[in-house]
């Protein structure tokens, strides 16, 4: 994804940081927009459920999406 | 009238709710700050009077998503709410919800309603929502949650006595079932429920999927619990994440039916305007740095003009006092060991109150998230966390209050890692001991007329501490294995404008925390350190006066200068002054003698000791005075080679030592509190001290 984008959570790829991610509100089939990376690249800022939050790239990657 | 009622009421909710401002509110100053049992997870309960005869306990838990939990804080908000026989279990719940963000909020609140606890709804900054175009509609959230929901503004106190009404009168618990435990699993929810006699489905599912975290559990419960769970192939993260999605989808329903929404994204877009700035590529980091350079010029010379001042008057108050009593050893105990012990400690609060004004407003602004942003790639690579950042920059004030902000970081590895690099970080108590050093050796000059060597060799001296941090941090990133996984899923809120009472009350609280935390210790330390340089072997400190009268007869002194010989003749026979003798062999290939040994060792519990004891052991007498000191230093005269005992190669091999060398007791103390053990102290004094000994030593003999 580059920055701006959005798309729609399909699933988790990792079972453990899936609960977590859930529970801030990344639930499959809810849009999810990147907002922009943190200078050095990593970690990145998303919109999820109307409101901000930060990841790192690392976490971002084991949610799947659709677009 | 009727008899003074009194109930427990717990505020929950996530981080940034408001829920601190709302705990402000309902008690005011009337609050304590305490421990958990067991846990280091600081516990703010308050008294609330209700109406004329209901009092209420509020105690205001950590910010959490859910029960489940990831930090320590977080653990002990199951904990509280699982065990009915605890004494926090609270008679009545206040769940504080964001209401620009309910979605989230209400995740822990349907966990709530399923433990049948009584809950109330307060919907903080809806003034926020509605201007973001959102609308609630309360009525009708109330029917379909069938608990009282109360619209409140926390900061301005809207609607705090509607809540106070509804605290009032009796509520019993709601009878709504939101999430079922999975139909194969309940078998075994049952199974518990029976065997701990409990109220909720909900209630036996939690002791089923987390018996690890409930320490209240006995240990034949959690035992049973755990043969249980594994007999049937539980694997809780599962249904976890099950639980999340089914609540989740009962929330969108619900709100679907109450906001009323119109698109109006204005002030998201001028904090999405201030983040293109403070998160950009280059302004970012300058933007960063010139706030650091801010706080560095707070910490240092704003604060000075109160600690100057807190200096005198402790001096001016020990002399006095030593006017005042009658002389004998009880008095002079307190004139010249309390007195000063506890000045030890006052002298600290300055600098400790800045840097949490400024921490504290930086989580009110919400930049604090930003740095952790900005830096977590960075801080990464060494092991640690952005969430490190807070402690490290804390370390260069004081150690104690830095590892206590450690709490916000999730991963224990990196926690940890965070805790023991700390006390790298140059502190305010090096200050002393590296101005007069660097006075001492470094000439007062100008390099391209422009930079201060003396000024340079300071900032050295910090840089070396930080490289020492961070190169700590890495080499244990090496080291220790933890299966557990750092995270960094963290909010970014909004940019607001801090609320000043809520940067007030958590200056007074984390000054009280290190007061009566780590003040404690140091006072302790400073006694027992007074009576082992103030105390020796009976008959040669009884013979003091006469040995230097003696020694000094036909010197010509003054009367002062004999008593200084004297005090001096005292320091070096007493039981700290026979220490630093007896460490001579081992001090001396860094170029020490036994004056810096006795030195050494009085400021092994706190650095700052060590200019007093110097002044001391040199006969300057009381003088705390520099520059008589400087001088006093440079004309000592090494007995060996007949030339000045403070050279440069001995003077910075005492810098280096003092910079890596972990002499702070009350460091080791809070370190202990937090690690809950004396594994992680004693390995951190003893690799602290190696280093600071080898580097010292490699240092003189590089130099000689």
């Amino acid at each position: 994804m580059i920055p701006g984008e959005t798309a729609v959570i399909s699933g988790f790829t990792d079972e453990l940081i899936s609960v977590k991610l859930l529970e801030m509100g990344f639930l499959p089939g809810t849009a999810v927009r990147f907002n922009f990376t943190a200078p050095l690249g990593d970690p990145i800022c998303v919109s999820v459920s109307g409101y901000d939050l930060s990841l790192r790239i690392e976490e971002a990657s084991t949610i799947s999406i659709v677009n | 009238m009727a008899a003074e009622r009194k109930i427990k009421i717990a505020l929950a909710g996530k981080p940034n709710s408001g829920k601190s401002s709302l705990f402000n509110k309902l008690t005011g100053l009337n609050q304590k700050i305490g421990n958990f049992p067991g846990v280091t997870v600081d516990k703010r309960t308050g008294m609330c009077q209700l109406s004329e005869n209901l009092s209420a306990e509020i105690i205001d838990l950590p910010g959490t998503y859910s029960l489940y939990p990831r930090t320590l804080d977080e653990k002990v908000v199951a904990e509280v709410f699982a065990d009915d026989n605890s004494m926090y279990y609270p008679d009545k719940v206040v769940l504080v919800a964001d209401a620009t963000n309910l979605k989230n909020c209400l995740l822990l609140l349907t966990q709530l309603i399923d433990l049948r606890l009584p809950t109330v709804l307060a919907l903080n900054m809806v003034d926020l929502a509605s201007k973001s175009g959102q609308s609630i509609n309360v009525n009708n959230l109330e029917k379909l949650l069938d608990i009282p929901v109360v619209m409140i503004n926390a900061r301005n106190g809207t609607g705090i006595d509607q809540l106070k009404s509804i605290l009032c009168s009796p509520q019993k618990p709601c009878d709504k079932i939101i999430y079922q435990p999975d139909p194969e699993i309940m078998p075994l929810v049952e199974k518990v429920k029976k065997q701990f006699k409990l109220n909720s489905d909900y209630k036996a599912y939690q002791f089923l999927q987390q018996a690890d975290h409930l320490v209240f559990l006995s240990e034949a419960g959690r035992h049973f619990i755990r043969s249980l769970a594994k007999e049937n192939n539980f694997f809780a993260y599962k249904y976890q994440g099950a639980e999340t999605v089914k609540r989740y989808e009962f929330i969108q329903e619900l709100l679907n039916k109450v906001i009323i929404r119109s698109s109006n994204d204005g002030w998201k877009k001028v904090s999405y305007g201030i983040d293109k700035v403070l998160t950009h590529k280059v302004w970012g980091y300058v933007i960063f740095f010139l706030v650091l350079f801010l706080i560095f010029q707070a910490i240092f010379a704003w604060a000075q003009i109160p600690m100057d001042f807190i200096d005198k008057t402790f001096a001016q108050l020990s002399s006095t006092l030593d006017n005042v009593f009658p002389s004998g050893p009880f008095f002079e105990l307190i004139s010249h060991g309390i007195v000063p012990g506890i000045g030890g400690i006052v002298i600290f609060i300055p600098q400790i109150a800045i840097l949490f004004a400024f921490i504290s407003v930086f989580e009110e602004t919400g930049y604090m998230s930003r740095v952790v942003f900005l830096m977590d790639k960075i801080m990464r690579k060494f092991g640690l966390n952005g969430k490190s950042v807070v402690p490290l920059m804390s370390g260069w004030a004081c150690a104690i209050p830095a590892i206590m902000a450690t709490r916000t970081i999730e991963n224990w590895k990196d926690r940890l890692i965070t805790i023991f690099v700390t006390p790298f970080m140059s502190c305010s108590a090096r200050l002393p001991v590296f101005t007069i050093l660097v006075a001492l050796i470094i000439p007062d000059t100008k390099i391209w007329g422009f930079f201060n060597y003396q000024g340079l060799v300071l900032m050295g001296l910090y840089l070396l501490g930080f490289v020492a941090a961070i190169l700590s941090a890495f080499v244990m990133k090496l080291i220790i294995r933890v299966k557990e996984r750092s995270y960094l899923i963290m909010e970014m809120p909004t940019y607001k404008m801090p609320k000043w009472s809520n940067v007030g009350y958590q200056i007074i609280e984390k000054t009280k925390a290190f007061v009566f935390e780590a003040g404690k210790i140091i006072l302790a330390i400073s006694i027992i350190l007074y009576v082992l340089s103030s105390y020796g072997p009976a008959e040669v400190m009884s013979r003091a006066k006469e040995s230097v009268q003696k020694e000094v007869a036909n010197q010509n002194l003054t009367e002062a200068q004999i008593q200084d010989r004297i005090a001096s003749y005292k320091l070096e026979n007493s039981y700290a002054g026979r220490l630093g003798k007896t460490l001579e062999p081992l001090i001396k290939p860094l170029g020490y003698d036994w004056k810096i040994g006795i030195a050494l060792v009085t400021s092994f519990a706190a650095r700052e000791v060590f200019v007093g004891t110097i002044a001391t052991i040199y006969s300057i007498g009381s003088s705390d005075d520099q520059v008589t000191i400087k001088q006093r230093l440079k004309s000592e005269v090494d007995p060996d080679t007949g030339k000045p005992r403070y050279t440069l190669a001995v003077g910075l091999s005492l810098l280096v030592f003092y910079t890596f060398a972990m002499q702070c007791m009350s460091t080791l103390a809070v370190v202990k509190r937090e690690t809950k053990s004396w594994r992680w102290p004693l390995i951190q004094l003893s690799y602290m001290t190696t280093l600071a000994y080898v580097s010292a030593l490699i240092v003189y003999q590089v130099l000689k």
